[in-house]
This record gives structure tokens, sequence and C-alpha cells, in this order.
């Protein structure tokens, strides 16, 4: 398909693996390359020269795209990481997870109830946790995977969603799981279960969304949109700010 | 941790905190806000997109003649990355009701709306589904529920903000529609910061009159787009997700209806064709075209696909002379420079100071505004602080926020932030952040009405790739408005048109049509689109990589 001339595309600003004087050697799946030693994984394997697929994401810590494995020299500890957040170490040998195997269930939130049946039901694989504190150490977030699980066991949604608020579906915690347990999909159920049931309700919210159903801004509305520009400039200058 | 070279100013933002801390606590405005004529001074001489070669002349298509700002002219004038003649369209690869480009917050929030109207979906997406801008947003959503608001005082800011440019239909949908989103939300499961009653935690935002800013701490994006991304994916039968597999090219019916799109698989590099009887874009913005040598907040994969598409189609855009800067990116240490920091951090009543530790601008301008007085702090008052490696920032003083918020705050509220700066030694509870504007949000895209609906019937778009929503400039919280807002009608009125929807014979004559377009124009570039992933590969390494061509489509 590619019958005409490769794309010339403007090189982006390089900001995340500049050029520095002191590099480290870093082993990318098992080849060396000289990086900056003060890159992060994920600028060091674009410095190297992948353009890469899968493995990059938001870059900034939030999407959860770019797990990383890795070993240091001298040293028999996996540790994991996030590529764009995590610096590189002279000796590091790593790898990224294209993406990691996952097992979600199916479900209808309207039909669960908020309590521990529910993870019984959809989580059997719950009840295995040996308590290993694997996933917790694993977390690149550094979360507190293990107690969330725990809580998830005794039916404590309100716990799981708080320890589990921050969690970005890196998969890490799953993938050195011996339980074989999915972590974050567990946590994410929690979050959805306590949004929608146990959060206390707001009554001026559901005020107001009456009001807007009443057509009580309207005549507002129809103000603003017949005002001319400058009447329109006199009128946002002159609000009042809270 | 700070090197020396900046301690200096450092001990000055601790010895002008206390007094800044008192005039906070009175109530009374920190900074005097600016007036009208100061806004427009101050963007004139600063803001980057009144550089006189920020913008450049389109020599073809719907906007031919206008002055678009000019990375965005230079990808529009390219070639596409497909020949029509390869492609048998009377045996499309995939047949559904409704493409949807994109699986970002709009794309899915359009989805799950559809599907409720009874509308099957694909949706396409070129990383994985939730790889989106949508994903980062930190600080929060407006939306107007408290009392003491209204969805007309928050039209008003809206409008203000934007210049007043913004189309009135689509400020009062998104206002009006805002209270729901939230209720929507929360019944799918998310998790707004609350207080003890249930009643919902807001806070200001640049730019806002009354404090309407939701928030899930600051993962606010995450929380918002995993939700949506669980309630799709626990919908196979009826939404289908191509992850890794682009849209690179609209397909139209001989009447000059959108009936599709043409996919490519990025790790196959197969391409397949698609049949819709109507097609959303949503696709998102453009901060990876590194606009005017910027760092950028965005993701990964926001290359401005959709603007490609669609005006290859001969769909409108509007105000696409105008970007947005995130006055606080990033600037120290070096590795996370360009990333976002929350104006929640502001909102709680955090201070941008220039080196001799005073404010120098109200903390809640505008966007464009507060951006454009910190460029001129920098670069023409001389008083921003360098980093080692030549960058010039200002302080953002965070520490004041547990002053006045109370001990904790941070923790508790910035929990992503305080990550983000930990790992490289600085504490945000007892150390400001450097900060400088950051390439954040594209103002313009895709004319859209309250329906989301374009010039070419069938065509949806909805979230950052359409245009008219905010004017020329975006107010913090109303994308992550947006793209609930305008995904859900996309959805609805996509599904309505869908039911009596017709289509003729497929075509890609627009391809053919376009590429001889440029010929008529002369324009000379060997610029192949959509762009799909910026490039980070050093120059020398690029050079070595001569049959990079070969291998793939992708460099």
């Amino acid at each position: 398909m590619a019958t005409k001339k490769p794309a010339k595309k403007k090189p982006a600003k390089q900001t995340k693996a500049k050029a520095t004087e002191k590099t480290a050697t870093v082993f990318i799946m098992g080849k060396a390359h000289k990086v900056p030693a003060d890159a992060t994984i994920m600028g060091a394997i674009e410095y190297a020269g992948y353009q890469i697929k899968r493995g990059a994401g938001c870059r900034e810590g939030f999407c959860g795209a770019c797990a990383t494995v890795y070993r240091l020299p001298g040293d028999y500890k996996i540790y994991t990481g996030l590529a764009c957040t995590t610096l590189v170490e002279e000796g590091m040998w790593l790898s990224q997870l294209p993406a990691i195997p996952d097992q979600k269930p199916i479900y209808n939130l309207n039909k669960l109830e908020p309590n521990v049946s529910t993870f019984q039901k959809l989580f059997p694989e719950l009840f295995r946790c040996v308590a290993c504190n694997t996933c917790t150490k694993a977390c690149p977030q550094d979360l507190e995977v293990m107690d969330y699980i725990q809580a998830a066991i005794r039916g404590d949604i309100e716990k799981v969603m708080d320890l589990s608020f921050d969690c970005l579906s890196c998969g890490l915690c799953a993938i050195r799981c011996p339980a074989e347990i999915v972590q974050y999909n567990v946590g994410l159920l929690a979050k959805r279960l306590y949004g929608k049931y146990l959060s206390k309700e707001s009554k001026q919210l559901k005020k107001r969304i009456k009001e807007v159903k009443r057509h009580k801004y309207d005549k507002e509305y129809k103000e603003f949109k017949k005002m001319k520009k400058e009447e329109l400039k006199k009128k946002y200058y002159e609000r009042d700010l809270e | 941790m700070y090197p020396e070279s900046m301690r200096p100013s450092l001990e000055k933002v601790i010895q002008t905190r206390n007094k800044r801390f008192e005039l906070a606590k009175s109530g009374k405005p920190v900074f005097p806000p600016m007036s009208a004529e100061e806004r427009e001074e101050v963007l004139n001489e600063f803001h980057p997109d009144y550089k006189p070669d920020s913008r450049r002349k389109i020599r073809l298509g719907p906007n031919k003649g206008e002055n678009l700002t000019t990375e965005v002219t230079d990808m529009l004038e390219s070639h596409s990355r497909i020949k029509p003649e390869l492609f048998d369209l009377t045996r499309p690869d995939y047949e559904t009701d409704i493409l949807i480009i994109g699986g970002g917050g709009a794309g899915c929030a359009a989805a799950i709306i559809a599907m409720e109207n009874g509308a099957k979906s694909i949706i396409s997406t070129k990383l994985r589904l939730g790889d989106a801008n949508s994903m980062m947003s930190q600080g929060g959503m407006q939306a107007a529920v408290p009392e003491k608001d209204s969805p007309a005082c928050h039209y008003l800011d809206a409008i203000g903000g934007g210049h007043f440019d913004n189309k009135p239909d689509l400020v009062r949908a998104l206002t009006e529609d805002g209270p729901d989103v939230v209720k929507w939300l929360e019944d799918l499961g998310v998790v707004w910061d609350k207080l003890e009653d249930g009643s919902l935690q807001v806070l200001h935002g640049g730019g806002t009159s009354r404090k309407r800013m939701h928030s899930c701490r600051d993962y606010t994006g995450a929380i918002i787009m995993r939700t949506l991304m669980d309630k799709v994916r626990n919908n196979p039968d009826k939404i289908s997700i191509l992850e890794f597999m682009p849209i690179v090219e609209l397909i139209l019916d001989n009447k000059g209806r959108c009936a599709g799109g043409v996919l490519y698989n990025l790790e196959t590099e197969e391409y397949f064709t698609v049949k819709a009887r109507a097609t959303i874009i949503a696709t998102g913005g453009y901060g990876r075209l590194h606009i005017r040598g910027y760092d950028t907040t965005n993701h990964y994969g926001a290359t401005g696909d959709g603007l490609v598409i669609a005006y290859r189609a001969g769909a409108k855009l509007l105000f696409m002379d105008s970007v947005q800067y995130h006055p606080t990116g990033s600037v120290f240490p070096e590795q996370i420079a360009g990333f976002l920091i929350t104006e929640k951090i502001r909102g709680a009543g955090g201070q941008p100071l220039n080196k001799q530790g005073k404010l120098f601008v109200f903390p809640r301008e505008p966007r464009d505004v507060e951006s454009s007085a910190f460029i001129k702090e920098c670069l023409e008052r001389h008083n921003g602080i360098k980093t080692p490696s030549g960058r010039l920032g200002v302080w953002l003083d965070s520490p004041l926020i547990e002053m006045i918020q109370g001990e904790g705050y941070i923790n508790k509220q910035f929990p992503a932030m305080h990550r983000q700066f930990i790992r490289y030694g600085i504490d945000i509870t007892k150390e400001p952040m450097l900060v400088y504007p950051s390439l954040h949000y594209q103002n313009g895209g895709v004319e859209i009405n309250e329906k989301c609906e374009t010039n070419i019937p069938g065509l949806y778009v909805a979230g950052e790739a359409s245009g008219g929503v905010h004017g020329r400039n975006r107010l913090m919280g109303n994308s992550v408005l947006d793209y609930n807002v305008f995904g859900r009608r996309a959805g609805i009125y996509a599904a309505q048109h869908t039911k009596s929807a017709k289509l003729g014979t497929l075509t890609l004559e627009h391809i053919r049509n376009f590429e001889n377009e440029l010929k008529k124009a002369r324009v000379k570039t060997d610029l192949i689109t959509p762009i799909l992933l910026p490039s980070y590969t050093p120059e020398d390494v690029r050079k070595r990589q001569v049959t990079a061509h070969y291998e793939g489509t992708l460099r």
C-alpha cells in the first residue's frame, strides 16, 4: 500500500531524552544502548531509535500503558515501573509489557448489589489470595493493593474504593499475583459500586436538574443570545465573582 | 531537589508567604483581575498565537484562503496514505450502524448513548481504548450545580473566556446539560469528591465567577474514563472495539453522505473498509504537533488525525487559528518538562510567583491571559527563574494551599501531583513547583451544531476534535464537560440518523479530488497524513534508518 515516498514528519521537539554529557548503558530487551543518564525509560527507548506503538500512552503517569519490568546488575530482584516516570540506571535490563492478558467479568451495574456476594460471584478467585503482598510491591503508584483485595474479600467497598482510587490499571499487580487475581478490575468494580450505590446523594443536584428540565433558564439564555457582542462583553466584565 | 542556583529565589518565596497567606485569608482578591483592555494588550504582545509567523493561509479545501495555525496548515496540505483504486468498496470488511473514530471520553460516551438508542457501533481507536487526553484531565469538570450558581452564569463565563466568539447554541448545550452529566456519571459509578452531607465539593477554576469545578481528587479524567470504558466493555454485543486500528480516511457515498472509513491496522499494516450509516469523529486534539516548538501536556496519540480526514472529505473547520497553552506546564525537573500541573492547584489557593517571590498576575485569569502574563514576566520583565538546562519558569506556590485549606489537603486532593514530584525529591507540600505554559488544547476543530452535525450528512463530531464550543479559548473544566455533553449528543443524534439513513454507492473519489487540488494549488510536500504518531527519534539515529519505509508505513 505504501507506494509513496515515506512521510517526512517534522521532528518533534525533543524534551524527554535530551543528549546530556553523562550516559548510562541499559539493555533494552537484552540489547545494549548508551542513553542519557537522566532519561526516563521511555525517553531511553526512543533515544535508542525505537518508535513505540504499544507501551506509550499519556506519558505522564495516568494511563498505565507503559508497564515495564527490569533487573539491575548484581541484584536478583525483579522490579516494576512505568516507563514514563521511572529513570534509567546503569546496567538496567528492561522490557516493556506490550499488553497484559486481561480477564474481566461482564456485568450490568444496575443489577448488582453493593455487597460481598457480588465480589464472590464475579471474582471467585479473590478468595485464593494468600496475602503475600507481591501485588503491593509491584505497584508503581505505591498503592496498598493487597489491603484492598483483603477489603474486597470482607465486602468493605468503601475501603476498596479509597485504596484503589489512584490505580492506573497498568496490570503489574495482576501479572505478578500467584493467585492470578486481576486486582485492578476488582478496584474498578468497587469504585463503580460506591459511586452508584453508597455515595451520599446531593439534594441540590436533583433540584438543579429539575430546574433545567422546567426551562427555568430559557429566558436568560434567549436574552444572552440576542445581545450584541459589546453588550455581552459589558455584562461579562460587570458580573460579580464568588 | 532544586539545585543551589534556584535556592535564593526559593528563599524569597518563603519570605513573602505569610503576608500572602494573610491577604488570601482576608477574602479580598489577592491581585487585581485584568480589565478587557489589559487582557487584550497582554495577549497581543505575548500570546504565541499572535506572533506574525504563527499562522499561514491554507491554499485548498473548505477553509481555502483562511489563516490557520501554521502547523495545522502544513498538516492539512498533505497527501493521503492510500490509493483509492486499491479498495473494493462494494464489499466492506465491516458493517455497522455507527462508526465511532476514537476511543476516548467522547467516543465512549457516544457509544453508550447510541446503544441505549438502539444503534450498534464500532469504536476504532489508534491505541488502546481510553488512551486519550480524557484520561489525563486532573482538576475537574465544570457544571452549574450549586445554589449560588446557574447554567446562565456558566454560559457567561464560558463565552467571555472564549472572547465572545463561541457559538451560542453550543455554549447553551454545554452549560445546560452540565448538571445532568454529573448525575449521569454518578449513576455509572463515578466517585465525585463530596462533603459529609453528600453535597458535591466545588472549587474555582480560571475565569469562573462561581465555584463549580467538580473533581475526583486529581484523577478526575482517569476515574471518568475508566468508568465509561467499563460500561463499554460490558456490552460487547452492542459495541465492538478495534484497538490499534485508526481510521485513516472517511468513505463517502455518491450523494456526498458519510458512509464509514478506511481502517489501518498499526501492527499488521493491513487496511480494511468499514461501512456505517453514521460516523462520529471523536479523535481529540493535536498537542503532539508541538506547535511553535512547545512541550505538550497531551497524550502520545494527539496528532489531529480527525481534522485531516474530515477536511479531505469536505468538512469545514472553525477557529483553527487558535491554540491553547496551559499556564502551568512543569519546567523542572527536565524529565517532566511540559507535564500538566492541574489548574485545581490555583483553584485551591496556589499562587504564581516571580523570581522575587511576588505575585504578578491574578492567579485565575482565563488560560490564554494567564499564560501570556507568565511569558511576559519571564521574557520581558526578566523575572523568571532559570533551570540548569536553561529553561525559564515561574513558581507555583503549593505550600500556601496547606496553610489555606489545612494540613493534609494536598495529599488528599492532589495525590497525582504529589507523586509526580516526590519521585524527584520535591515535596510540593513544602516547596513550590516551577511552571511555564505548555501546549494543551485545540480550541477549534470541525464546525458542529448542537446536534454535533457537520456540513457532511451522516458525519458527527464530538469533543476536542470539534470547533465552536469554546470560541478561541477554553476554560478549565469545560473540556471534560464538553466530551460528555457532546459525546452523548452525538450518540443520540447519530443513532436517530441511522433509523432513516440510506446510503448510495460508496466512494473514495474525494481523496482523488483532494490530490488534484494539491496539484492545482501547486502545493509541494512529501508529508503523508494522518500523522498517527509523533517521532522522538534523534536526528542521527534517523539518518541511519535508511530503509525504514520498507518495514512499515509509520515512519
